[in-house]
């Protein structure tokens, strides 16, 4: 799922300096998931800015709605008359989201809310961790189905560098050695003998070098 | 942080009474607010108890929107560490009471409002001491802000938002 991380109060202040009336909009997906821009984040933050604002001496009026998907059309649609009744939209979705309204509610101003952090899991209650940088060509059939692309800070394809230690990575004493736990996992299932081959350098190609990607897929078109 | 500019209380400083919610555990500072009644013993009558199955059930979204409202100060009081009888409520209720108290500094309403104490059912005097002390803090710092900003005027309205 994609993890976010909710923008400080006095930064989200600043940003809605030039309103008085806004929608919040949540996301009920990853954001949700995230604790970072569902519905309950959405009512926090809407009572932390309220305050902050009339503090302030200028009082901004708030309108909260958490929509299912903010990446989905069918479902910003439903946003058409909120977002009419106020100046201006917040997004509690992810970057793809805020862009998503901005896009559709063409006459209004649409801001973030939350920074959009990554790809990644949950590990255990409210720790999440980074799994996939969207590379666009994985390589994770050769690590045993753990990434040196996203997961190894120098980001090697050939086993771990000078610094690492079985325990953990060299630039973060808090994170993994991926290339440990690539070697464990691959003697685990049996499939040492992977690493015996050099891996060339990766194409970056498919990832994001040449700006904004596209896909088409012809066979679901209608 | 952001500062207040509204920093002049709209009633007289020498009349004002703060108003504090004292959100209680069932388990044990609501029995010892009991406690220290039934005891006789004295305590401000500026604080509102609320009673919780749990500190562990208290949503961060109740202290704000008492804040909101005006109330000038707030009083968690869960178990004693190791004590919850749903094992963590009151840690939760830690966690959860240091990031409104973080938020409360961020807009300027000042963390110093919110206190949470860790008591158990008999600590009657503890709970006093409790009361007495977020009482003071208050006195001390004035009214909530929000009131000199005109929050105290009536409930806002909230649209669209629903009840944690």
């Amino acid at each position: 799922m994609i993890v976010a991380s909710p923008k400080p109060i006095a930064e989200l202040k600043d940003i809605l300096e030039r309103h008085d009336k806004v929608l919040f909009v949540g996301c009920g997906t990853c954001v949700t998931v995230c604790l970072a821009g569902g519905q309950r984040e959405v009512g926090i933050t809407a009572y932390a800015v309220r305050m902050a604002r009339k503090l302030a001496g200028r009082p901004i009026e708030i309108e909260q709605v958490t929509i299912e998907r903010q990446c989905e059309n069918e479902f910003i649609q439903e946003l058409a008359a909120a977002a009419e009744r106020n100046e201006a939209v917040v997004s509690f979705g992810c970057g793809a989201g805020v862009q998503a309204l901005a896009e559709r509610l063409g006459d209004k101003p649409v801001y973030a809310a939350l920074d959009t952090q990554f790809l990644g899991i949950l590990e255990e209650q409210a720790v999440w961790t980074e799994k996939c940088l969207g590379c666009g060509q994985c390589v994770l059939a050769a690590f045993g189905g753990l990434c040196p692309v996203t997961r190894c800070a120098k980001r090697l394809l050939n086993g771990p560098c000078g610094g690492s230690t079985p325990e953990h990575c060299e630039v973060d004493d808090d994170r993994p050695c991926v290339w440990q736990l690539i070697y464990e996992r691959l003697e685990r299932i049996g499939q040492l003998d992977r690493l015996d081959e050099i891996v060339p350098p990766k194409d970056w190609q498919p990832s994001w070098s040449g700006g904004a990607r596209k896909i088409v897929r012809q066979e679901h078109r209608i | 942080m952001i500062t207040p500019q509204a920093d002049s209380p709209s009633e007289d400083r020498s009349t004002w009474q703060p108003e504090i919610i004292a959100f209680c555990c069932n388990y044990c500072a609501y029995a010892a607010a009991d406690l220290a009644g039934a005891r006789r013993m004295q305590y401000p009558p500026n604080v509102r108890i609320i009673h919780l199955p749990c500190t562990g059930k208290l949503a961060m979204e109740y202290i704000l929107a008492a804040f909101e409202r005006g109330i000038d100060g707030v009083l968690v009081a869960g178990c004693l560490e190791g004590g919850c009888h749903f094992q963590e409520g009151n840690l939760r209720a830690r966690r959860r009471t240091d990031k409104v108290r973080q938020i409360l500094d961020e807009i300027g309403v000042g963390a110093e409002r919110l206190l949470m104490v860790n008591l158990s059912a008999a600590m009657a005097p503890t709970f006093v001491e409790s009361v007495q002390k977020i009482l003071q803090t208050v006195r001390d710092l004035g009214p909530n802000p929000l009131k000199a900003a005109g929050a105290a005027e009536g409930d806002p309205a909230h649209k669209g938002a629903v009840s944690p």
